[in-house]
């Protein structure tokens, strides 16, 4: 009956024979929350991303093993709570999407110079066909960027394995260690053996060691020294892991990556030889003699042609076939499909016989939409009344999707809203500029962008969506929330205070659920000279019916629907036609916004016409 | 090949997709047996198309093939057609009477789609149509549809029903046991007036 996992604790297993080792039905996430347990971690940190946010989200509510738990404000300061915590002798965990990784790349692109004491897993979670994304970039190539390993599971069962070894190998190596899974692994579920708890604990000690700690240049010259020379051990030690298999059975050979690998080994028939490269990075000596003495080499793997150029490196004149011969997609996911047609074209498997299947032709889109009695609908519509002609600067959260209302004219990433906004003032754009974003985005990284656009004289509005939660990743608590990750009580900051420090003068809160005053707080900031900022603070309609907020629901009077579209192009999911008439189904959640923007008085609560 | 059992079950998101899906993956725990699974999250969640991939028997990867499925579980109407190429030939397709109209059909004011439309062009797979919702408040809750589909598709899966029953119980809240139940056991005898 409840669809999101969140909140809910692990399901019970039996334990099998007299073995520890337990068999659960696991999401790819549950597993990887349940290795760092395994595994005796101490302190987790992460900023909320589609397909990594399970992660906390399960460790904050386990009660198998204590640990410390942190839904930081940006995956920046979350790497770096996580890194301090190692540099202490902690085990730390920290996740974020691969999108995240840009903004915690400072830390990332130093921390192989210290390197850790305490095992240090960095999960980053990559996501082929930006199934919640902006964009399809490669973790892998954080890796090599950072000299740092990385570990590149296939199954959600190596996705639990990996993460336990992941810490060893961490303090085996004394560096952090990238673990990269994608959205496939993520939000896959599979049969997955689990042991226990771990019991180890540790009191973390900060070691002293400027010459380690302070990165002053020349402190920092031989740590990167250091650290080039640890690489060929690095190979080494991860060869002898076995996460790079390689299986001589015949002349031609395919060789694949991640979540590719299933695929190639559902379908692959006898007698071709399969590498599966799971670790990085790879060693050269050992692909050399595997891709040596084979006909052809097929390389299969999501992502940039990572693998390819290795294989390709290492094979001579060996033909190789992959992405940059475009015999594999350098876009989007794999799949079943794709695979069995790339295996086909390449004569590996018989090409199918039948017509492929064909999809029914005409089916009306369902794209995700903003709830019914979603703050973020009422917000836009009184932006488009009282801004006809501006240009929008938006964000990511739910509230972009306030596309389709066409009152989001760019997402390119976290916090980018304020600041785009102040160039498309600066170079001159003749419209006015009204930006939105979430309360988590700007706290993450929206502040920068308007502190710099009050300094340097932007004129601008920026409207902040505060519905008190990270809602579109799964509610996740911020500074607004007024609760941690841990569940412990905390006063919520005060963004009215954060934007009059940033210099901002015209601060104004309001309900978008008030259409009326929203509308008019709207017009007084627009008559504004300067950066404005205008609040529009509401629980998120979803949280709010958790906590038992019950608003009951409004009907139209059939009698008085004049049928002039209003209601309808408000685009609420709980308002349809029927018959002819705007009606309004089970799905309103009673904000009566549409009561106020109906010009004929037609929608009312129900019972009360 | 695998000689997977393979399900595809579709839906809109808040009808239980997941958990029903989570069920049948539960049921394989039970009986020892692999199972690998693919789910929607993120941004398809709100008010979106969601669909879930469960290989019973499944050894390798999570994605089924268009033209793969064993069976298609439908909550509702328009998702039955906008996946029916996932069936393979022969493929069973087990659908609530349900039509969620997307609510940009009428903000764009779309041919509002009917369901004598919908089930003629589903005609071809001689599905099992029942009224899910129905029974789910027989039931005890309009909440249990999904239940009522697991069952419903039940008599199909190569899952003893009792392995099922003990996943529901494992899989729902504790006080909600009973009416899972009781949604389930409706919909497999809804699925015996199928022809």
């Amino acid at each position: 009956m409840n669809e999101e996992s969140e909140g809910e604790s692990l399901p019970r297993g039996e334990a099998t024979g007299d073995s520890l080792m337990t068999k659960r039905y696991l999401l790819g996430n549950e597993a990887i929350a349940h290795a760092a347990i395994e595994a005796s971690a101490d302190f987790v940190s992460g900023y909320p991303g589609t397909p990594s946010s399970e992660v906390i989200d399960i460790l904050r509510v386990q009660n198998e093993r204590p640990l410390y738990v942190e839904w930081s404000v940006n995956e920046k300061v979350a790497f770096e709570n996580a890194l301090a915590a190692a540099w202490c002798g902690l085990r730390a965990l920290v996740t974020m999407k691969h999108v995240g990784m840009n903004v915690a790349a400072d830390p990332l692109m130093t921390s192989g110079y210290t390197g850790v004491t305490g095992g240090f897993v960095i999960m980053c979670a990559d996501d082929p066909f930006a199934h919640s994304s902006q964009n399809e970039q490669d973790t892998r190539f954080y890796a090599r960027f950072a000299h740092l390993p990385c570990l590149d599971p296939a199954t959600v069962q190596e996705a639990h394995d990996m993460v336990i070894d992941a810490f060893a190998l961490s303090e085996e190596l004394g560096l952090p260690v990238i673990f990269r899974p994608t959205t496939r692994i993520c939000h896959s579920r599979s049969d997955v053996t689990i042991g226990e708890a771990g019991t180890e604990t540790r009191k973390g000690e900060f070691p002293r060691d400027p010459k380690r700690f302070v990165l002053i240049p020349g402190h920092a010259r031989p740590l990167h020294k250091a650290l080039n020379e640890k690489q060929p051990r690095v190979t080494r030690v991860l060869a002898d892991r076995g996460y790079n298999r390689f299986t001589r059975r015949g002349e031609r050979a395919v060789i694949a990556g991640g979540i590719g690998t299933t695929y190639v080994q559902e379908l692959l028939p006898d007698g071709v030889s399969l590498g599966k490269i799971g670790a990085y990075p790879v060693d050269w000596e050992a692909l050399r003699g595997f891709v040596s003495g084979h006909r052809e080499i097929l390389v299969v793997e999501e992502g940039e042609p990572i693998i390819e150029e290795l294989v390709r490196q290492v094979s001579g004149d060996i033909p190789v076939s992959g992405k940059i011969d475009g015999t594999v997609p350098s876009e989007g996911e794999l799949s079943l499909a794709s695979v069995s047609a790339i295996l086909a074209a390449k004569g590996y498997i018989p090409k199918p016989s039948g017509a492929p299947p064909v999809p029914a032709q005409n089916v009306p889109m369902r794209p995700p939409i903003m709830c019914a009695g979603c703050m973020h609908r009422p917000t836009f519509f009184a932006m488009k009344k009282v801004w006809r002609d501006a240009v929008y600067p938006s964000d990511i959260g739910c509230y972009t999707l306030g596309l389709q209302l066409g009152v989001v004219d760019t997402t390119i990433c976290m916090g980018s809203a304020p600041s785009l906004g102040s160039g498309i003032f600066h170079a001159g754009d003749p419209r006015e500029v009204v930006c939105t974003i979430g309360d988590s985005t700007f706290l993450h990284s929206g502040i920068p962008g308007l502190l710099n656009a009050v300094y340097n004289g932007a004129e601008m509005t920026l409207v902040i969506l505060d519905n008190r939660t990270t809602a579109m990743t799964g509610h996740q608590p911020n500074p607004v929330s007024g609760t941690t990750a841990g569940g412990e009580v905390k006063a919520p900051v005060s963004l009215e205070a954060i934007c009059r420090a940033c210099g901002v003068s015209f601060v104004e809160t309001v309900s978008p659920y008030d259409l009326p005053s929203t509308i008019e707080v709207m017009k007084a900031a627009k008559a504004q000279k300067g950066v404005k900022v205008v609040i529009a603070k509401q629980p998120c309609v979803i949280t709010a019916r958790r906590a038992g907020v019950k608003r009951g629901s409004y009907a139209v009077d059939r009698d008085a629907c004049t049928v002039c579209g209003t209601c309808i192009r408000f685009g609420c999911p709980a308002i349809e036609m029927v018959e002819d008439r705007a009606a309004i189904n089970e799905l309103c959640s009673g904000c009566g916004v549409c009561a106020q923007i109906c010009p004929s008085g037609a929608i009312g609560p129900e019972g009360k016409p | 090949m695998t000689g997977s059992f393979d399900l595809l079950i579709v839906g809109v998101g808040g009808q239980g997709v997941i958990l029903a899906a989570s069920v049948i993956g539960e049921a394989c725990i039970i009986e020892e047996r692999e199972v690998k699974a693919a789910e929607t999250h993120g941004m398809a969640q709100r008010g979106g198309s969601v669909e879930c991939h469960v290989r019973i028997d499944g050894h390798h990867g999570p994605l089924i093939p268009p033209g793969g499925a064993d069976i298609l579980m439908a909550f509702e109407l328009l998702e039955a057609l906008r996946y029916r190429h996932y069936l393979k030939p022969g493929g069973i397709l087990v659908a609530n009477r349900l039509i969620q109209v997307p609510t940009s059909v009428f903000m764009q004011k779309l041919e509002v789609p009917t369901e004598e439309k919908i089930t003629a062009q589903l005609a071809d797979l001689d599905p099992c149509i029942l009224d899910a919702d129905e029974r789910a408040v027989n039931a005890g809750s309009p909440l249990t549809q999904n239940m009522v589909m697991v069952g419903a598709g039940s008599p199909h899966i190569p899952l003893a029903v009792e392995s099922l029953e003990e996943a529901i119980r494992r899989s729902v809240p504790k006080k909600t046991i009973e009416i899972n139940l009781r949604a389930f056991r409706l919909g497999r005898e809804a699925a015996g007036g199928c022809k």
